[in-house]
């Protein structure tokens, strides 16, 4: 046993504590982020439940134009389609994801814009507390995404850092998606009375 | 990657920087007017002591905040991330909400917490802006349409909580312990007593003195303990609640 075996294992001994906390600190912003993901999916969920409603009282109330319905059942049943796992939060899949509820986004802000032209649709109670219920998801939403791309930052930070990245590659916690400011996300239904 | 590292950087740097949300402030109001001049001294105190109340039966902190303007926020993002960074409600409970008014901006909002959205639901609280604030607002009448709509956000949100049980916890927790020294205090009293009275004989014995000496003993210790009460009733403080987005607004 002379000097240099020692400080070898010294220096092992240092880099493994090093990469165990590491390895701990990843594995917390990781789950934080997937967290963040479970509501985020709640949110849009809560959004795509709300619209069978929507469409049911928009029908019932007036004979609406069949087009802007279609376009709005059809949005949603690709945007209920794209489902991404917690584990599988590429960059790629986020943008899948979110191109999908911002088309249903656009939609359904196209069908509350033709609504303006039927009066007794916005005297309908029915109708506007579904109107309140859809904004106050969009918030939601709009929270929820903000939350998860902070935790993504976060959690990204440390992932692509050096030297952590070294024990990220290691251990494979891969980049994580952000979720993009778009036009047709500034375009969420905006309800004017 | 190292300059990826420095865009993240940036980024968290300049997301703290852009946030000019009003500090919390100390002591800690349920009326917050950071504009001024919108409602007299009295009006404003009213108001305080009707949350107050509120707040001291029920633990919900319903708190109105006054701000010139949310620019460049959306007025919802904007009471989120106050109500958030006050930390409005109870934490665990999150039954705080925020009635944010930007009379800069004309417009209004009401923001829920996540505990305050099953009895404030975003209708109700699109409702009472449609039908309560807005009417109000329209004509200059601030203080009816606050004092009305706290009402409303009062009488939809009765029921859901109630005053946190760990202080009537406390307090029955500070009187069984006054009594319990009482006891003890008065044993020993009365052993020393018979003591000494065995001692020294019959005649002088510690009848009187026992008494008296419980006597002061209760005097002191009741006054302790209504100080304390009244320190503790005195104030109170944003518990750490957290928001979620919920909530309606609407301009006027």
């Amino acid at each position: 046993m002379n000097k240099s075996t020692l400080i070898i294992v010294g220096i092992l001994l240092i880099f493994g504590m090093y990469g165990c906390s590491s390895y701990n600190g990843l594995v917390g912003k990781d789950q934080d982020v997937k967290g963040k993901w479970a509501n985020v999916q709640t949110q849009y969920q809560r959004r795509s439940d709300l619209i069978p409603n929507l469409v049911n009282t928009v029908k019932g109330a007036a004979d609406f134009e069949k087009s802007t319905l279609t376009a709005v059942i059809q949005a949603r049943a690709s945007a209920t389609a794209v489902n991404i796992k917690a584990d599988d939060l590429t960059p790629a899949n986020i943008q899948k994801f979110q191109a999908a509820q911002d088309q249903l986004s656009g939609a359904l802000s196209r069908l509350l814009v033709s609504v303006e032209k039927y009066p007794d649709l916005k005297a309908n109670q029915n109708f506007l507390e579904l109107q309140s219920q859809l904004e106050g998801t969009e918030n939601r939403i709009a929270v929820a995404r903000n939350d998860f791309n902070t935790s993504v930052q976060t959690y990204n930070s440390s992932a692509l850092a050096f030297p952590t990245v070294i024990f990220a590659k290691i251990f494979g916690f891969a980049e994580k998606g952000f979720f993009q400011a778009s036009d047709s996300a500034q375009a969420a239904p905006s309800v004017k009375f | 990657m190292l300059n990826r590292f420095f865009i993240f950087l940036f980024l968290i740097q300049s997301f703290v920087f852009a946030q000019d949300i009003p500090q919390k402030p100390n002591p800690p109001r349920f009326v917050n007017d950071l504009v001024g001049g919108l409602l007299s001294q009295g009006e404003i105190n009213q108001l305080e002591q009707k949350l107050k109340a509120y707040y001291d039966s029920t633990s919900t902190q319903v708190v109105i905040v006054i701000v010139k303007s949310v620019q460049p926020y959306d007025i919802s993002e904007y009471a989120v991330k106050l109500g958030r960074e006050w930390g409005v409600g109870q934490k665990g409970k999150n039954n705080g909400v925020v009635f944010l008014w930007a009379p800069g901006d004309r417009k209004i909002f009401i923001a829920t917490g996540y505990g305050a959205e099953g009895g404030l639901t975003d209708a109700y609280s699109k409702r009472i802006i449609e039908q309560v604030v807005k009417p109000n607002f329209k004509q200059l009448r601030y203080y009816q349409g606050l004092d009305e709509a706290t009402n409303s956000i009062i009488k939809y949100l009765s029921g859901e909580f109630d005053a946190d049980p760990a202080e009537e916890g406390d307090l029955g927790d500070v009187i069984f312990a006054i009594i319990f020294f009482i006891i003890i205090g008065l044993i020993i009293l009365y052993v020393i007593g018979k003591m000494s009275g065995g001692s020294k004989g019959g005649g002088n014995r510690g009848g009187g003195f026992v008494p008296y000496t419980t006597y002061t003993g209760w005097g002191s210790s009741s006054g302790g303990w209504s100080s304390g009460g009244g320190s503790s009733g005195g104030g109170f403080d944003f518990g750490g609640g957290s928001f979620g987005g919920g909530g309606a607004g609407g301009d006027y």
